[in-house]
């Protein structure tokens, strides 16, 4: 009999029909009825209607349908909680079960089924099972563990259950051990709660010779995270774990070659014990490659990894890296990185052999990689750079079109790398410009041309061939062939004038492309200008293009080798970028923004600075929640869902056409929209905000991202509302924090602090370059925020930031910006970009920058407001005098903090003072402090029409006190 | 960890979706079927490891089924791919293959070998072996509640793969050792790249808990002595580096979870307590040294256009006294080939016109023999296909020889069972050495 039959129902009323069987009192039409409902749910059908009826079948003896049953709560409980809640009993009750199966079974089902209000009863049951005396109870439990942190969290820690895993961790029991740890992992990943220390290692250490593989996976990832105290102990820790690199399990060895790969990097560098480790390294790692090809895979793209990090593991394996024929296409083009990489003098007479023998396979992709590979060799190794040459010429007589243009493209990066060697070969390559018709191959090829122009005879026709049909060509194409004709005119002045003046006008007047015209006026401008000037601009010397090409970053790759095995070794991406670790994102703050737009116009540039926080209703309690993890950011303000190509590809305006992603999500960054639709957002006219383009800007690839950003960070007029208050004495300045980090942000890693001083705000940022190119053409812009902060002029960094070199910034602000109320009050969201990526972070800008210098209220004014505004406003808290502060220090303090003293006064040995402050955005708080002589703390009553306004007020005082 | 599990058949139904995690819904269900299985280019699709939206899928494919593991987070993707592969193996082992049909006609022992194998996206249990002592196919046997406990604690312990009280009168003890020869070979017979991929298959019938101690003649050192000898092999006192065909370098080695590995890093000791029944219980991986059985000489002359000549000649490089079989050697023809004529001295010869090449089978092939098999192939000279340039796949051969080719020897195996009375003498043992052609090929 087969279960197949269950799926064939397609009958009108089966529901109802369902309901009938279901209800029946024959047990086996019972569970003929429960495998149809599931059979139903499997192809997505919505059954959700029986929930009574299936749940009615789970007290039952029979162990296959009550696991049908339970598979069926696990998927519709959720959407019908109350009527879960009649499960609890028989999980409680199965808990009990002499069956160890049973237990184990309730157990397993009870953590999957994930409606809040059940989760309280679970925990005694829970409990019980933590320490049942059957293992497979208590290894199905530390599982639960984890299943129920993920829903309540708190509840956990509340009920102990942390504690209970880390006492299963020293059970007798390998798998429990295994289970606990993995459970314990995940909890620690959200929140440190149990510290990893050398005792737990010992114990994992002797539970990893024991349990099944997939619980050696488990406690060998968490050793990942283990930092041992000293090269003995992490030499002890090698010795102990090596022995798992002959383990059959692939998942097992890369996780034991991560946790190696670790450690190797505390040992002294050049010791015996690393090199005997070493050479242990690579066998296990090539005998993956003799796994199915998924394996292989998986094992190559870390492969590809190791050898970056650490190149003679693997160097003496050249040849397991060559294409078998039969290969899946996925595991050659991987196996070609790893022989690029592997490629040195000694071998590169067989790996040229075997490029050659690539390119002349089927696979379109995997010829033009090859024909590549074969370039990139020649720039590696320089004693071989004349046999890839002969090697790619004869490639090019085959003339197969697309080996032509991959041979092209890659020649001219040998040109650019030994210059005044092969241009004996120009000849050759002109005979087949006709065949070129892929933008990089004629970019390529006019490149040539023109840094060769003196040698080529029919340069200027072969230009002007190109310059015919210049509207049709491809933006790269049109660019090169602009700087081309350039150089072909300062080589040869005399007869391309008129090419030359053809091609600048083409360029300015017809295109609409601004990088294109840019590019066009300076050369126009030169010209015109300094002819002489023009060459040595134009026909610069070079810089060399460097060896090894596709390198990843020193951090980022540091950063992969640590999660070797994982998801993100296979991306070579750091798990930041395609995981969310916050679980609810900020959608609740979607409806709120789209109300505040409307009320702006359209572009959202509201220079009106009526107060932001008067429009939106109180949040009681709004001081909770931290600043949003950067990736819930990006998320949000991408609007990512399922299908990301198709939904940001909104901007229809040809120009705008290029703008990537990142450029779509910083158009939503601006307030551009306000809402989060792009469809009107960027159609706004494109052309405008190009125009607007400050002309010296280098045109970078990635321009329209960074030309949005200076058409809107013009300089508004810089709100200093007052320089009465500023002067002499400087107020409490927040330390610089971390805002970007190098390890998850392509090597730029900017610490910054906001501040306030001489009556205005600024941005003080210290910009550290830890990549391996310069980083240049900085932008900087901020989301719309509570106080409208904004940058007051364009951030200016003179010269571009090299590498490992630090650069201090400081940047004006303003408040004039648009404003929409966050949360918390305090968060800024801002995107920086460079000319590497845009890059996007949030932090919460200290209070008291805000404090306006023109605070100072009169007596009268004051009594009548503080008498004005209702008792309800008034917040009250004490604050620790730490330093035992007198009334005149703390007035002295607070003055230069922009808080001001309005009066004094002492009744009863209380001495009061009274305080008034001024937000840039003209809310006033107002402060009452009471100090008493014989307490060591402060009594502080805040009162302000906006209660939004006192949120933390408290904190800010008690900083201003402490510093 | 794994967020959720997904079967589809080859139009990307859904068989099986079983989610783990509460971060994925049914949409990613959708997503890899709009995005991989109906990718309007496969081009697009050419990894196993795909990344849509934020959720990351894992997949494989088999017989016109998708298994696909997907997860939110930055899981172990070695662990997905290799818990997708038990997977297959555990329906394999149940019922026999891994078809639309199959899965049809099981999906609720589906349903709960999932629940076994896989909680809350972690990997528990996923040997077939282990897992058939509490699940079977014909619901669950009353068991009393001594053996649940048993099982319990057998599938949990120390020694998950085998049960206590097991009792033979025969004690009995198989070794297959099946060696696969990787070749490939350039057309002017320079060896490119060379490999055994060698396997220790065991089946025992050994009653109660027999501690087992196997000897193999590996040369005690990776590659240049790392591995300083411990204990005394064949191989000491060689160990000048002088390769002999008494020990064999062994390049790596890989045990099944019986294995005692640390015992084996310390003491270079093979020991274990066998699983009931049969086992893979090593692999390994020699490069140097191998004894290539065959030789293959294909000589390839495009007489013209239309005419195309081939000869290939096969050595037997093995000694006389041994017998190859199944001898399967396969000639590529160009796809516009239109007629061939084939002579050959031994064996049967034939042009498969739906697999572009010629077939050439021989059942039985002495050592130290030398065939030949020539063939003249004619050539359609107009059409799409003859334009095409014919990039020349390799030659490639099948074959099964008595021998192992990288000379691996076992050279003894022990079993001491203290409890039961019965010694080592008392186990029939039997040893089998056996050479398969894995991927075999010569350049032409």
């Amino acid at each position: 009999m087969t279960d197949s039959k269950y799926f064939t129902t397609t009958k009108k009323g089966e529901i109802f029909e369902l309901k009938t069987e279901l209800n029946s009192d024959k047990k086996e039409k019972k569970r003929e009825a429960v495998k149809k409902v599931i059979a139903s749910m499997t192809v997505g059908k919505d059954v959700s209607a029986l929930f009574p009826d299936v749940i009615n079948c789970m007290q039952t003896d029979n162990v296959e349908l009550k696991k049908l049953v339970y598979l069926y709560l696990m998927n519709y409980a959720k959407s019908q909680p109350d009527m879960a809640i009649m499960a609890v009993n028989t999980f409680v009750k199965d808990c009990e079960d002499p069956n160890p199966l049973i237990r184990a079974l309730a157990v397993r089902t009870m953590g999957c089924i994930r409606v809040e209000k059940i989760t309280e009863y679970l925990c005694e049951p829970l409990r019980k099972c933590m320490k049942d005396e059957d293992p497979y109870v208590r290894k199905t439990a530390a599982v639960c563990v984890a299943k129920l942190y993920d829903m309540n969290p708190q509840l956990v820690e509340e009920q102990g259950f942390v504690e209970l895993l880390n006492d299963l961790l020293s059970d007798a029991n390998p798998m429990v051990v295994a289970n606990a740890v993995a459970a314990l992992s995940e909890i620690n990943e959200s929140k440190p709660l149990i510290e990893v220390n050398s005792q737990m290692v010992n114990k994992l250490l002797t539970a990893l010779n024991e349990c099944t593989e997939w619980g050696q996976v488990f406690i060998l990832d968490a050793l990942s995270g283990y930092t041992p105290k000293d090269e003995r102990e992490a030499q002890n820790i090698c010795e102990r774990i090596s022995p798992r690199l002959a383990h059959a399990n692939a998942a097992v060895v890369l996780s034991t070659v991560k946790v190696l790969m670790k450690l190797i990097e505390m040992l002294p560098a050049d010791s015996d014990f690393i090199a005997s480790l070493t050479k242990k390294l690579a066998p296990p790692m090539v005998t993956l490659l003799s796994a199915e090809p998924e394996i292989q895979y998986v094992a190559l793209r870390n492969i590809n990894l190791i050898v970056q990090k650490r190149p003679d593991i693997l160097k003496q394996e050249m040849k397991v890296f060559f294409v078998k024929y039969n290969d899946p296409i996925y595991v050659k083009m991987e196996k070609l990185d790893v022989m690029i990489r592997l490629a040195q003098q000694s071998n590169i007479a067989q790996v040229l052999s075997e490029l050659k023998e690539y390119a002349t396979e089927v696979d379109v992709d995997f010829v033009r990689k090859s024909v590549r590979a074969i370039g990139r060799c020649a720039i590696k190794v320089e004693q071989s750079a004349e046999r890839c040459v002969a090697t790619l010429l004869e490639l090019i007589q085959t003339k197969v079109n697309y080996v032509v243009q991959e041979a092209v493209v890659v020649i001219k990066d040998i040109f650019r790398k030994y210059p005044n060697r092969y241009e004996s070969i120009i000849s050759t390559l002109c005979e087949n410009l006709d065949t070129l018709d892929e933008p990089e191959a004629r970019a390529s090829m006019i490149w040539i041309i023109g840094e060769y122009a003196e040698r080529i005879d029919n340069a200027d026709e072969l230009l002007e061939s190109f310059v015919d049909g210049f509207h049709d060509e491809n933006t790269q194409v049109q660019l090169q062939l602009l700087t081309s004709v350039v150089k072909l005119f300062l080589k040869r002045p005399t007869d391309t004038q008129q090419l030359v003046q053809r091609v600048l006008s083409l360029a300015t007047q017809d295109s609409d492309n601004p990088d294109l015209r840019d590019r066009g006026y300076i050369y126009w401008r030169l010209l015109s200008a300094d002819p002489a000037a023009a060459k040595e601009v134009v026909l610069a010397e070079k810089p060399l293009i460097s060896e090894e090409t596709d390198l990843l970053e020193p951090s980022l790759l540091d950063q992969l080798v640590c999660h070797i095995g994982s998801l993100a070794s296979v991306y070579h991406k750091p798990p930041s970028s395609f995981v969310d670790n916050t679980k609810a994102p900020l959608r609740q703050l979607q409806p709120n923004a789209a109300a505040l737009a409307t009320n702006g116009s359209s572009t959202g540039m509201d220079m009106d600075s009526a107060p932001g926080l008067i429009g939106v209703p109180s949040v009681g309690g709004a001081a909770g929640g931290a600043v949003p993890s950067q990736d819930t950011l990006i998320a949000d303000l991408l609007q990512l869902d399922m299908n990301p190509m198709g939904g940001v590809a909104a901007p229809a305006a040809p120009a705008a056409a290029h703008v990537a992603a990142p450029g779509g999500g910083l158009d939503d960054l601006l307030g551009l929209g306000g809402g989060p639709s792009y469809g009107a957002a960027p159609a706004a006219d494109p052309m405008a905000a190009w125009g607007m383009a400050p002309a010296a800007a280098a045109p970078a690839p990635s321009g329209g991202g960074l030309n949005d950003l200076f058409g809107l960070g013009g300089p508004g007029s810089p709100s200093l509302g007052g320089m009465l208050g500023g002067g002499g004495q400087q107020g409490y300045q927040t330390p610089k924090a971390l805002w970007l980090d190098a390890a998850t942000h392509k090597g730029l890693q900017v610490e910054g602090a906001m501040v306030r001083k001489n009556g205005a705000i600024y941005m003080e940022m210290a910009i550290t370059n830890k990549a391996m190119q310069p980083l240049s053409d900085f932008a900087i812009q901020f989301n719309k925020n509570s106080f409208g902060l904004v940058p007051a002029q364009p951030l200016h960094i003179a010269a571009p930031v090299f590498p490992n070199q630090t650069t201090q910034v400081s940047l004006q602000l303003a408040t004039n910006g648009p404003v929409q109320k966050m949360e918390p009050l305090a968060n800024v969201q801002i995107a920086m970009k460079n000319n590497v990526d845009v890059f996007y972070f949030a932090t919460i800008v200290p209070m008291l920058v805000y404090f306006a210098e023109d605070g100072l209220m009169e007596k009268r004014d004051f009594l009548e407001l503080w008498k004005e505004i209702p008792e309800a406003n008034e917040q009250q808290f004490t604050i620790a005098n730490v330093r035992n502060l007198s009334a005149d220090d703390i007035c002295a303090k607070l003055q230069a903090n922009n808080v001001f003293t309005v009066a004094r006064r002492s009744v009863d040995g209380q001495e009061l003072l009274y305080h008034s402050i001024k937000y840039t955005n003209k809310i006033v708080v107002l402060s009452e402090l009471k100090i008493s002589a014989a307490s060591q703390s402060l009594t502080l009553s805040l009162k302000s029409r906006h209660q939004t306004a006192l949120v933390s007020l408290e904190e800010v005082y008690q900083k201003i006190f402490d510093n | 960890m794994i967020g959720g599990l997904f079967v589809y058949n080859h139009k990307g139904e859904v068989l099986i979706c079983r989610l783990f995690r509460d971060d994925l819904t049914r949409d990613a269900v959708n997503a890899f079927r709009v995005n991989v299985i109906h990718a309007r280019q496969q081009i697009q699709v050419r990894s196993p490891v795909n990344l849509i939206g934020r959720v990351s899928f894992v997949h494989r494919k088999t017989d016109g089924v998708w298994l696909v593991a997907a997860s939110r987070k930055d899981a172990n993707a070695a662990a997905m791919v290799e818990v997708l592969r038990r997977i297959a193996i555990t329906m394999h082992s149940y019922f026999g293959k891994l078809t639309e049909e199959a899965i049809r006609s099981n999906f609720v022992l589906i349903y709960e070998l999932l629940d076994e194998l896989i909680d809350f996206g972690y990997p528990q249990l996923t040997d077939p072996s282990v897992l058939k002592t509490y699940i079977m196919q014909s619901g669950v046997k009353a068991v009393t509640q001594e053996e649940q406990k048993q099982i319990t604690s057998q599938v949990t312990g120390q020694i998950s793969w085998r049960r206590e009280g097991i009792k033979y009168r025969r004690n009995e003890l198989f070794i297959d050792v099946v060696e696969h020869v990787n070749l490939l070979m350039s057309a002017q017979g320079q060896v490119l790249s060379a490999h055994v991929a060698g396997r220790v298959l065991m089946k025992s019938f050994l009653s109660g808990m027999p501690e087992c101690k196997l000897g193999i003649n590996d040369k005690l050192s990776l590659r240049d002595g790392t591995r300083t000898a411990v204990g005394s092999g064949v191989g000491g006192g060689l160990d000048d580096g002088k390769p002999t065909r008494v020990s064999v370098a062994i390049d790596d080695l890989q045990f099944d979870q019986c294995v005692r590995l640390g015992k084996f890093e310390t003491e270079h000791a093979i020991s274990f307590i066998p699983p009931d029944g049969s086992c893979e219980l090593m692999k390994y991986r020699t490069t140097s040294d191998i004894k290539l059985p065959f030789r293959v000489i294909p000589l390839v002359r495009e007489v013209s256009k239309s005419k195309m000549e081939i000869k290939v000649v096969l050595k037997a490089d093995f000694k006389p006294n041994l017998i190859g079989q199944k001898i399967e050697v396969r000639i590529p023809v160009p796809p516009h080939t239109s007629g061939v004529s084939v002579i050959c001295m031994k064996g049967k010869a034939k042009y498969k016109s739906g697999e572009n090449a010629i077939v050439w089978k021989m059942k039985r092939l002495a050592g130290g023999k030398e065939v030949q098999c020539s063939a003249e192939v004619d050539l359609l000279t107009f059409g799409n296909v003859a334009n095409r340039k014919w990039n020349r796949p390799p030659v490639s051969i099948n074959f099964e020889v008595p021998f192992a080719p990288s000379g691996f020897k076992v050279r003894y195996l022990k079993v001491f069972e203290s409890k039961l009375n019965y010694s080592d003498h008392d186990v029939i043992k039997w040893v089998r050495y056996m050479g398969r052609s894995g991927i075999y090929e010569t350049r032409c």
